[in-house]
């Protein structure tokens, strides 16, 4: 199966409702595949005129209580922006994906990961957070999609999967473990409190994000940056390898993930003391567990497909209490697992 | 004694928060009414725009929420999609419908979605302090055009339900205005015939309202009615642009 249709199938397997979207090249695949697949099960798809109108889409339906997904490319989430700020601001659930690709501006179609800023330290106006998903393969993309909605739902808040062209375009065989709902713990949230459908038997409610009242905006602020710490002390996601003895400790995400563990355990044949960390959610950001392999390795590589961009979060968390290393791929393009090992064995 | 008038239950015992002589108080209590004599206040959600009627909300007595500048269609979209039996409608002013919300007006329209839309006309953007809008008249002078609208630098005022009528998936489209109580009879009938359209659905129907803005036309409330059937209805004529007579 391809990435892109696991994270579809993903999707429909969480219950979601309704899907909004626009065409741009390497995520394609996810509205062709929703285009037949939610109408054939009586539930909501639109091509919308734009990547602006999608997400908006998205706020409408969410309003009203229902699982709602957009997916585009970089320069589309770029115009999504403005919404996931509003949906912040509204603190209202859905998924959001971006099948990342080479940039700034038209870039090329090639998977990049250079959107990690964008994506996790808030790419529209405002004081706010989304919870950031990078999955590495095909099984992620289905599982990922699922873990999204439950994540959406229990904390009011859009979620976006940052993967990117690679594994959006990768055929692999996919392990699905279950389907339908994820526990993911208690929430005091219950939608019943607060959609949209109607004032019939209660008294009205309006979902909004201007607080023009005095104090309200900022009142507002707090609430959600307690919503934010409940969010970093609970749901930190990250995979450790081998990190126990490791001298060096190798940082990646998403596909370079996949190609810097592959990397880590050639060398560990050669006896090399190396360990691998990889962040799955990127927001909240895996601070403690890189801060502590900061404190028993010698020296950490991050490397990622951009000019270095997690890295600046790796080294607010390791404190200089080593030194950070860094290998970059901007442009669109995917490393080879020989770029990483030597560029590791450079540095040993 | 009888009580021949009073608040319709549609609207809250909030104030509305407009200048004096301003269209929007009208035009509120105009879909207020409407909605409670068609009996659907408890299953209509309404659209607020980014403008003076941001505070809609604080004045209707049902489910409201808001957009971004320009996208009520599309979150009005979202909402009717999901829940097709209830009623949604969008409030928007020129600059949100017809600047920056044009793409999203022209193709929610385009998909037929059974939607009702409020249009209020005003010729300026009232709540940043009266720029041109696409609708300012040629030798209007706003904040922005100090020498008069001039359609060589400025272009031409745009003609929403003119450019609407052109679209298939429209139902009906009509201007009115707010401008003496016979005209408000007439816009509440044409906002009547929009809500009843979508609940018979039969599709995308949009209401224009020529609306006044005295502060910002630095006119006083007497002088802007008189200024919108003078001025504003020679580039904007009011009737009937579209009606679909399909079932």
């Amino acid at each position: 199966m391809k990435g892109n249709i696991a994270l579809c199938e993903g999707a429909i397997s969480a219950g979601c409702d309704a899907y909004f979207g626009y065409p741009i090249t390497p995520q394609n695949e996810v509205p062709a595949h929703m285009s037949r697949m939610m109408v054939e099960l009586g539930r909501i798809f639109i091509q919308a005129e734009s990547e602006l109108a999608a997400i908006n889409m998205v706020l409408g339906a969410a309003a009203c209580g229902k699982r709602a997904m957009t997916s585009s490319s970089s320069p589309g989430i770029s115009l999504k922006q403005e919404g996931i700020s509003y949906l912040c601001g509204c603190e209202l659930p859905c998924l959001i994906a971006n099948i990342q690709r080479g940039g700034p501006g038209l870039g090329n179609i090639s998977g990049s990961q250079s959107d990690y800023f964008q994506a996790t330290k808030g790419g529209g106006h405002g004081d706010y957070h989304i919870i950031v998903l990078a999955p590495y393969s095909v099984t992620e993309m289905y599982d990922f999609a699922r873990l999204a909605f439950e994540l959406a739902d229990k904390y009011r808040t859009p979620v976006m999967i940052l993967s990117d062209g690679v594994v959006g375009q990768m055929m692999e065989p996919v392990e699905i473990v279950g389907s339908g709902k994820l526990e993911v713990g208690s929430s005091d949230n219950n939608k019943n409190d607060w959609k949209l459908d109607g004032c019939k038997n209660r008294p009205p409610r309006r979902i909004c994000s201007l607080l023009m009242a005095e104090n309200a905006l900022e009142a507002h602020n707090w609430h959600l940056k307690e919503k934010y710490d409940k969010i970093e002390k609970d749901e930190v996601r990250c995979e450790t390898f081998q990190t126990e003895d490791a001298e060096l400790v190798v940082i990646s995400f998403g596909i370079t993930a996949r190609i810097a563990k592959s990397a880590v355990t050639k060398l560990r044949k050669e006896n090399i003391k190396i360990g691998f960390i990889r962040p799955i959610t990127l927001w909240p950001f895996p601070k403690k567990i890189i801060s502590d392999a900061a404190g028993k390795s010698k020296k950490i590589l991050v490397a990622e497909m951009n000019l270095g961009q997690m890295v600046e979060d790796v080294q607010l968390a390791v404190k200089n209490r080593c030194p950070v290393d860094f290998l970059g791929k901007p442009g669109g393009g995917i490393f080879t697992e020989n770029e990483i090992i030597s560029k590791i064995r450079q540095i040993l | 004694m009888n009580k021949i008038y009073c608040r319709t239950e549609s609207l809250t015992e909030k104030r509305f928060s407009y200048c004096s002589g301003c269209g929007h108080g009208i035009i509120h209590r105009l879909i207020a009414e409407v909605v409670d004599e068609l009996k659907i206040r408890e299953r209509t959600i309404g659209i607020a725009p980014v403008g003076c009627a941001v505070f809609a909300y604080d004045n209707w007595n049902f489910d409201v929420t808001e957009a971004p500048h320009g996208r009520p269609p599309a979150v009005a979209t979202g909402i009717k999609r999901c829940l097709p039996d209830r009623v949604v409608f969008t409030y928007q002013g020129d600059g949100d419908l017809a600047a920056i919300g044009t793409a999203e007006i022209i193709h929610a329209a385009n998909r037929g979605e059974n939607l009702t839309v409020f249009f209020v006309n005003n010729a300026n953007y009232g709540m940043t302090g009266g720029q041109m809008a696409p609708t300012t008249v040629i030798g209007q002078v706003t904040t922005t055009t100090p020498f008069g609208r001039d359609a060589k630098r400025e272009g031409y005022p745009l003609k929403v339900c003119e450019l609407l009528s052109s679209i298939e998936g429209v139902c009906y489209l009509e201007r009115v205005s707010v401008s003496n109580p016979k005209n408000i009879l007439k816009a509440k009938r044409a906002i009547k015939k929009a809500f009843e359209n979508q609940v018979e659905g039969k599709g995308f129907s949009l209401v224009e309202v020529l609306s006044q803005c005295p502060t910002d036309w630095g006119k006083t409330p007497e002088e802007s009615i008189k200024w919108i059937d003078d001025v504003l209805v020679k580039t904007f004529p009011l009737g009937i642009y579209k009606e679909c007579t399909k079932k």
